[in-house]
């Protein structure tokens, strides 16, 4: 009797981790769902290759915004890939001493300061000083977010590859600065890449780091001490705005900006599912 | 290792500073977030003092500044998100990481964890003409007596504290569930052996395989309320942005993150401007030690395993969150 009651509840909670499964899953089906199918309507040529129309015409693009957004992306990899990655070789090359752990730290708290405060932060540094909202401003905010992204990784993936090609290197004459950079960053790679590539699929979707940095723009514009518009910040725009036809061009820029970031995420698996199988067959 | 035997040669002298420096950078930003939210606040602090974090007043026309609204409406909704999505995502990863067939496993973690890749904002524009719409007929259909409860109470606007607590559980899911997961994996497979040798039913076996790992589990939720305490977007779009304090689910409130998104770029005198940094400088202070207690808990879990060769990108992001 005791036995029934107790793999009746066994069964009972089984089910409920499956229902768990299936209740995480509803809300993105939703999401993806209704992303697709108003962000497919809506989507046309003219979203790409036109400019925002004025306010009361229909129509028009965001081509401003895309373009603003690859800008400031773009800022960003370029200021926290050497970062991240050359202090990633610190924290492994030296991964025993009390400098490493607080680079370690570091980074770890960065990863967790909520986007919106980096973007106070860069108010601070970037705009207010030269009273000028500008792209470059929302790149560094950006690249702020990737630094201890791409520091981890690398970090991780240089403790991965095998102490005897760091040694061979040495043996054979090596300072450790030409080791490092011409035997074990390169058979790392792949994998660094990898990294960079996840932490550009984190910040394509960042829209609170630049509501002040960035800022936004209704004209097309690719100065880097200009405001620029960015396609997530110009999505919350037409999203809370009371106009039918800025909401559909709401939608067709969540389904550009969902598309982007899943095919990031997604080449990124594929090069992670291969390392792995290289470092099984190893 | 070799460090002393290669100490004394120039070069390689040179490669630890030439590298060291940019670790340095890294950590000289980090300094210089707190500095410069103390800094970019200083009216504000000498102004209010401890009074900030305890007045719920926030008037920029006549320049009276408290943040308790705010620091309420963050914790309220965070707490509630908690609530909701600590069973879900538990559930979750008792699922793939007991329950699941082998194979099932990397399709399920690849699934849950797109729940993380979408952006904020694409949440928010969801929460806008989906779930905003479906939580107002739900409060629509709100019987008369349970009105009369303080929890239920206020007019059926949909926007308020109920949509902006479900769509942060749904986007801090991911996060929990996927360390949750990591933990209960370190967790060795010799306790469960011993639970079913002893006669226990397969959710016995979990249990102890729970309570095993029970220190990285609330590691894994904290790092979960860390995530709900610093999101914007989403929260910005559906919580109605009216700083009162209320129990009130159904009420239309406020969040720190909110107001920073809001007001920020409109601030134009000096100690409003001040004011907001300082809720900017009180949000980050409650991450820091959020995040800080979440990880010791996860890394005193942690260190009982070894770590495995390539970790899932989402796990590798959430645990050094």
């Amino acid at each position: 009797m005791l036995d029934r009651w107790r793999k009746a509840l066994s069964h009972v909670v089984v089910a409920l981790c499956g229902l768990a499964v299936l209740v995480a899953l509803l809300p993105l089906a939703l999401i993806l769902f209704y992303v697709v199918q108003q962000g497919l309507s809506s989507l046309n040529l003219a979203f790409f290759t036109n400019m925002p129309a004025p306010v009361g015409e229909t129509g028009g693009g965001m081509a401003n915004s895309i373009i603003g957004s690859l800008m400031v992306i773009g800022i960003g990899a370029i200021f926290a890939t050497p970062i991240g990655i050359i202090s990633g070789v610190y924290a492994s090359e030296y991964k025993g001493t009390q400098f490493a752990s607080v680079t370690r730290f570091a980074a770890d708290t960065l990863n967790g300061v909520p986007s919106i405060v980096i973007g106070v932060f860069v108010y601070g540094v970037a705009v207010l000083p030269f009273r000028q909202f500008s792209a470059l401003a929302g790149g560094l905010a950006l690249g702020i977010m990737m630094i201890p992204l791409i520091m981890r990784t690398t970090e991780e993936l240089l403790l991965l590859v095998p102490l005897s090609l760091k040694e061979g290197a040495l043996a054979l004459g090596a300072t450790r600065a030409r080791a490092v950079f011409t035997v074990v960053l390169p058979a790392a790679l792949p994998g660094i890449l990898t990294g960079v590539l996840l932490a550009l699929a984190r910040i394509a979707g960042e829209t609170a780091p630049l509501l002040f940095t960035a800022f936004n723009n209704r004209f097309f514009s690719t100065s880097l001490t200009q405001p620029v518009s960015t396609l997530t910040v110009q999505v919350y725009t037409y999203a809370i705005a009371p106009y039918p036809d800025w909401h559909r061009q709401a939608w067709a820029g969540a389904l550009v900006l969902v598309a982007m970031v899943l095919l990031c995420s997604l080449a990124a698996r594929v090069a992670t599912a291969r390392l792995e199988r290289l470092q099984r067959g190893s | 290792m070799s460090n002393r035997l290669f100490s004394a040669r120039p070069d390689e002298v040179m490669f630890r500073i030439g590298t060291g420096l940019f670790a340095f950078l890294l950590i000289a930003i980090v300094a210089t977030i707190g500095v410069e939210l103390v800094r970019e606040s200083i009216l504000s602090i000498k102004a209010f003092g401890i009074s900030f974090w305890f007045n719920d007043k926030w008037d920029p026309v006549l320049e009276e500044f408290g943040a308790k609204a705010f620091i309420w409406g963050t914790l309220y909704s965070s707490i509630l998100a908690l609530l909701i999505s600590t069973p879900i995502a538990l559930g979750i990863a008792i699922f793939i990481s007991e329950l699941a067939p082998s194979w099932a496993q990397r399709p399920l973690v690849f699934v849950t964890e797109l729940l993380a890749a979408i952006p904020s904002i694409v949440y928010g524009l969801w929460g806008i003409f989906v779930l905003v719409p479906f939580v107002r007929s739900l409060e629509l259909a709100t019987p008369a007596w349970m009105k009369a409860i303080p929890l239920f109470s206020g007019p059926p606007l949909g926007v308020g504290m109920l949509a902006a607590s479900l769509i942060l559980s749904i986007m801090i899911i991911p996060f929990s569930s996927s360390v949750a997961r990591e933990v209960l994996r370190s967790v060795p497979q010799a306790q469960r052996e011993g639970a079913y040798a002893l006669g226990a039913t397969r959710w016995e076996a979990i249990r102890m395989a729970l309570f095993y790992a029970r220190t990285g589990i609330v590691g894994a939720v904290m790092l979960g309320f860390g995530r709900a305490l610093g999101e914007t977007m989403a929260v910005t779009m559906v919580i109605g942005n009216n700083p009162q304090i209320s129990w009130s689910l159904y009420a239309p409130q406020y969040s720190m993150a909110a107001v920073l998104a809001n007001e920020f770029a409109e601030a134009a005198n000096p100690l409003y401007l001040h004011a907001l940094v300082e809720i900017g400088l009180v949000l980050f202070i409650i991450t820091l030690i959020i995040n800080m207690i979440s990880r010791m808990f996860i890394w005193s879990m942690g260190r009982q395993r070894k770590p495995r060769a390539v970790r899932t990108p989402a796990v590798a992001a959430a645990e050094s969150a």
